[in-house]
């Protein structure tokens, strides 16, 4: 038992930590379908978790941290869109400078407001969204195998955790069973059809990249009051671009997206648990090694051996209207 | 690539538009600072009197202007070639390890300046090299350059890390970093230059690196517009379909170009490791190939806008540091604010004021724009 015991945490700590990665790679997903490249998934998810951080810890309501960090993350991703929809600007220098902008405004702001080093004070368990119980969560725990599985592998997770993955079914539905979502779609393959039907290809793509900020928002607000209690300088610490990875990986498709979270979620929670121990057959594992795997994967993969990702073909074009 | 908008006179398009850019983003950066509770006029004081003010001030300035050359020219060459080289902290990086590695190797044996070309070689040919598997992966078999580069930045980190910590680091020491080099592997300081002026200097990190950044920034400009390997790049970089008719080899000119930026950041790690500390350390880059972006952006990709873009920003990160010391409530990080605004306002937004630009100009003297743009100007 004590291995599956073992099997279990190392399971729940990859969801826990997969749930920002998800949220992150999902919001780049409709940006990145509609023709917009987003390298500043990771500026919006900082900007994000400190909206929410510093909220919170101002009202004391989880809530009004949540519609804070939704708030801004959307504004940055319409500063983003202003750019690079609106003013046709280079969609990757866009997304460099939001990211830069995050980086340096969640600091000087948080210290300003404070002045506690760029963190936000530490938030009461009011404050945050905390872990749900599902029903019969405490009565099945004793059963064997199933009821451990139930009780502390899909039970005691953040509300956010389980929009997350409601997000994903959501997410394919909006993409591939409605309008907008084939709409979508085609203006980021072939803009120029989708303006002769007579649909305004900027609005279309301002719509996607609102999608983008809001999802940036919910995974910030995750980082913030749900992993943490309150913001930390630099909390993201890369996870927009592993973010990035998993969509690649996932080659813009919502469900394998999931999937491709969850296995740097994996790593992630493995590389953790085993730090300092070796593995049978390979001995040590450097940390740094287990640590720079996602994005090692991500490049094999780009590179066409575990087939090929081919992106949007209209992907980080902006679209001139022909006159 | 084609440029939806009409032309300018050549000193409204390479003057006033980035002027105009770069103006916006300061006023954006002083909003931030009036947020904070801070006066943005005194911080720009503060702000450029710590940057200038001083003998010592003015020697920081370039110390830190000089790594910031290398990373500019670094993106500017792969820019020309319309390649996105967000690679340049890892390369700078990975080129530290040359440079690391020539010190350790010849300091005891030589003198600086045998050891100082080796040196530029190590780091050239390291930071080469850790552009070059993305810029195969590009040319041969189309991965996105901008992810590859990314994720190599953070492949980079953990594998520095991991040879600083088990590899490198004397089992005397406790921090992560190499020996120390002796004097073999110490570039000499440039600080009688600024005292000929007549200013003091006591002690400041600006070395010979400087003289090699403008050197390096004289080549490129040699090497894009009077060389035929710089031609075919800039041919690459307007329009591929052009160059491939022409019988330029794409593959060819992407490695090149790539490896070109690789050995430019590369050789910005000769001036901290070498010219500064002595030694490789942690993070030693601090962000530094990400300025180059920047840098890049708002001097438009050429030398001579380059090196003054690098000295501006040179100037905000000891001028940054001073002001942290006035001010409490704004840190170093003010400077991370304006690289974003400026990389947003000189980069993504360039094209921002340009129709309303073109309007006026239209107006005001329709010969400046050519009677074909006057139609055009109202886009």
């Amino acid at each position: 038992m004590q291995l599956f015991d073992t099997l279990v945490f190392l399971l729940d700590s990859t969801v826990r930590l997969s749930v920002p990665l998800l949220l992150a790679a999902l919001a780049g997903l409709y940006s990145e379908r509609s023709g917009v490249f987003d390298i500043g998934l990771e500026g919006k998810m900082l900007a994000g978790a400190f909206a929410a951080g510093a909220a919170a810890a101002v009202t004391g309501s989880a809530w009004v941290g949540l519609i804070a960090a939704v708030a801004i993350s959307l504004l940055l991703s319409l500063v983003h869109g202003f750019a690079s929809i609106t003013h046709r600007g280079n969609q990757i220098v866009s997304g460099v400078a939001i990211n830069f902008i995050a980086a340096g405004s969640t600091i000087i702001l948080g210290q300003a407001w404070f002045s506690q080093g760029g963190r936000t004070p530490l938030l009461s368990d009011d404050a945050r969204l905390g872990a749900i119980r599902l029903p019969f969560a405490e009565a099945v725990a004793d059963v064997p195998i199933i009821g451990q599985i139930y009780s502390d592998l899909l039970s005691g997770h953040s509300i956010l955790a389980y929009v997350a993955f409601l997000m994903v079914p959501f997410t394919w539905w909006v993409l591939f069973r409605t309008r907008f979502g084939l709409r979508l779609r085609a203006v980021g393959e072939n803009p120029a059809a989708v303006d002769t039907a007579g649909i305004s290809v900027a609005w279309l793509r301002y719509r996607a990249v609102m999608c983008t900020g809001i999802l940036t928002g919910l995974a910030g607000t995750y980082l913030a009051l749900s992993q943490n209690a309150g913001f930390v300088k630099d909390m993201t610490a890369g996870r927009g671009f592993i973010a990035l990875a998993a969509l690649i990986f996932a080659k813009w498709r919502p469900v394998p997206v999931m999937f491709a979270c969850l296995l740097f979620g994996f790593l992630d929670a493995f590389s953790i648990r085993i730090q300092g121990t070796p593995l049978p057959f390979i001995g040590q594992v450097p940390v740094q090694f287990m640590q720079a795997l996602p994005y090692i994967l991500t490049v094999v993969l780009l590179a066409g051996f575990i087939g090929q990702a081919i992106p949007p073909r209209a992907g980080g074009v902006p679209y001139v209207k022909e006159r | 690539m084609s440029a939806p908008y009409a032309k300018l006179p050549a000193w409204a398009d390479y003057g006033l538009i980035p002027l105009i850019n770069l103006t916006v983003a300061f006023i954006v950066a002083g909003l931030v600072v009036l947020l904070v509770g801070e006066n943005p006029l005194r911080a720009a004081v503060i702000l450029v009197d710590g940057a200038l003010g001083r003998g010592q001030a003015i020697a920081y300035t370039l110390y830190y202007a000089t790594s910031f050359i290398f990373t500019g020219l670094a993106v500017a060459v792969a820019f020309h070639c319309s390649l996105f080289n967000i690679g340049g902290e890892g390369q700078a990086y990975v080129g530290g390890l040359g440079v690391a590695l020539a010190c350790l190797a010849f300091d005891r044996v030589f003198p600086w300046w045998l050891t100082f070309p080796i040196a530029i070689a190590g780091a050239a040919v390291f930071g080469a090299a850790w552009a070059l598997i993305p810029a195969y992966l590009q040319a041969r078999r189309g991965s996105h350059i901008v992810i590859t580069t990314i994720m190599f930045n953070f492949i980079a980190a953990s594998l520095m890390v991991y040879l600083l910590v088990n590899v490198l680091k004397p089992p005397t020491l406790q921090a992560p970093s190499t020996r120390t080099f002796l004097e073999g592997g110490q570039l000499p300081k440039l600080n009688f230059m600024i005292e000929a002026m007549g200013l003091s200097v006591r002690s400041s990190p600006f070395n010979v690196s400087f003289l090699l950044a403008l050197l390096a920034a004289f080549l490129v400009w040699v090497l894009i517009w009077r060389t035929r390997l710089g031609y075919e790049i800039r041919t690459r970089g307007h329009s591929p379909k052009a160059a491939r008719y022409a019988g330029i080899g794409e593959a060819r000119i992407i490695i090149v170009t790539m490896l070109i930026s690789g050995a430019l950041a590369g050789m910005m790690a000769l001036n901290p490791v070498m010219g500064d500390q002595n030694r490789l350390q942690i993070d030693f880059v601090t962000g530094a190939g990400f300025v180059g972006i920047a840098v890049a952006l708002m001097g438009r990709s050429h030398p001579a806008g380059i090196v003054p873009a690098a000295i501006l920003f040179g100037m905000l990160y000891q001028g940054g540091a001073e002001l942290a010391f006035e001010m409490p409530g704004i840190s170093r990080d003010m400077i991370v604010i304006i690289q974003g605004l400026v990389i947003l306002f000189a980069g993504a937004l360039e094209h921002m004021f340009r129709p309303s630009l073109q309007t006026l100009f239209a107006t005001v003297r329709p010969a400046s724009v050519g009677a074909k743009a006057e139609r055009a100007g109202g886009v």
